[in-house]
């Protein structure tokens, strides 16, 4: 997929995290906020990379702030911004490559 | 299905979709049932997104047990074929219909949760439906409504809209809930399907909340929508039958098996008359019962440690 434009997704709440993509310079470009960078900032990057991968999304931007997202959380805020960045809310393919 | 369609069902707790820090452990609560809401507690620039977290969350998180049901947007919006596809694809146990006011609404989005079920490779018949009914006119069609599926294991009252329908308001009192109640429940038990009170919403009125939950329980209803987990300890309470009423209809079966066998049709237990009118009644305390984990009693006084 490529990003069409700038999209966000969630919330600055508590479980929760907010995402937003932009178009890329070539590559994926990926920077987080976290109040536990240091104890987990390598599995949410994990999460972030392997969401983009299945959506096959390699040339982007994308900003998390977490508050302490579930990993399934992440992954539902990516998906949403990026489906949001080419205006698509239907037909979406649940269990494919949103998984 | 039919055991899936008549589990118990006291409990319905309702969750915004949208909302990760509530979809995250909402069963430590014990409820019977999940709602996870993509309708109402959505709003409406937000639906996408609650379906990514609705759908991720139904394939990632253990609900221990908890009956995971979605509500999904009306018939007259334009989300509610994509609600039912991601509802379906992420394996939930049924869909909740809002507004539901004729057989063909429930048939409509049976045919599109097969057309889903097929799509996402979910067992047929696997998703199962309840119809909600906020309206004057979806009470008086609540018969064809309840016969209207295989699928469908009951029915609930929503009174915020119901009452506006009917030019009244929610008074605490109930008074104004008396005939949709009355109506709802007797075509749920013609048509052989489950029938669910609507939430208690004066959440700081405990008294006001257990005079809700024991009208309704007499009245016959299998259980009631809650919106706070605080509500579900006083609805399973009241809900499960007390020590004595498990004894009493022990004795009735018991009483009534013996006297068929002798030719008795009518006679006491307790100073009670007793006939073979009280057998599904009696019946019907002990699988509660059972199914409320306080059966036999003669266990739960041992567990107790009395």
């Amino acid at each position: 997929m490529e990003i069409m434009k700038a999209a966000a997704a969630g919330t600055l709440e508590s479980s929760d995290c907010q995402v937003v993509v932009e178009k890329g310079e070539g590559e994926i470009e990926f920077h987080l906020e976290s109040a536990v960078i240091h104890q987990y900032g390598n599995q949410i990057r994990k999460v972030v990379l392997e969401t983009l991968q299945k959506l096959g999304v390699s040339d982007i931007r994308i900003t998390v702030i977490d508050k302490g997202a579930l990993d399934c959380t992440i992954r539902a805020r990516v998906e949403s911004a990026v489906y949001r960045s080419v205006a698509q809310t239907e037909g979406i393919p649940w269990g494919g490559i949103v998984q | 299905m039919r055991d899936r369609k008549q589990r118990l069902r006291r409990t319905m707790l309702f969750l915004n979709a949208q909302k990760p820090g509530l979809l995250r452990d909402p069963y430590i609560y014990r409820p019977d049932s999940l709602i996870l809401d993509l309708e109402d507690a959505v709003a409406e620039n937000q639906k996408d997104a609650a379906r990514f977290s609705l759908f991720h969350a139904l394939r990632s998180i253990d609900y221990e047990g908890c009956e995971r049901i979605v509500r999904i947007n009306g018939l007259a919006t334009p989300f509610w074929r994509e609600d039912i596809r991601c509802a379906v694809a992420g394996g939930c146990d049924a869909i909740r219909l809002p507004k539901t006011e004729a057989a063909g609404d429930v048939k409509l989005i049976e045919q599109a949760i097969s057309e889903a079920e097929r799509e996402f490779g979910r067992p047929e018949n696997s998703t199962l439906i309840m119809a909600a009914i906020e309206s004057a006119r979806g009470v008086v069609k609540a018969l064809e409504i309840c016969e209207a599926s295989e699928r469908l294991f009951g029915i609930a009252l929503s009174a915020g809209d119901y009452t506006r329908d009917l030019h009244t308001h929610i008074t605490g009192t109930g008074i104004e809930l008396m005939g949709a109640r009355q109506q709802m429940l007797i075509a749920a038990r013609a048509a052989g399907v489950q029938c669910f009170d609507t939430v208690y919403t004066d959440l700081g009125n405990e008294e006001g909340l257990r005079e809700d939950i024991t009208t309704i329980h007499l009245m016959g209803f299998d259980g009631k929508s809650v919106i706070n987990p605080r509500q579900i300890r006083p609805v399973h309470e009241i809900f499960t039958p007390s020590e004595k009423e498990i004894i009493f209809a022990e004795k009735v079966i018991q009483e009534i098996d013996d006297k068929r066998a002798k030719g008795i049709g009518v006679f006491t237990v307790d100073g009670k008359m007793i006939d073979v009118a009280f057998y599904d009644g009696a019946v019907q305390t002990i699988k509660l019962a059972k199914a409320s984990g306080v059966y036999p009693v003669t266990e739960r006084r041992a567990g107790n440690g009395a």
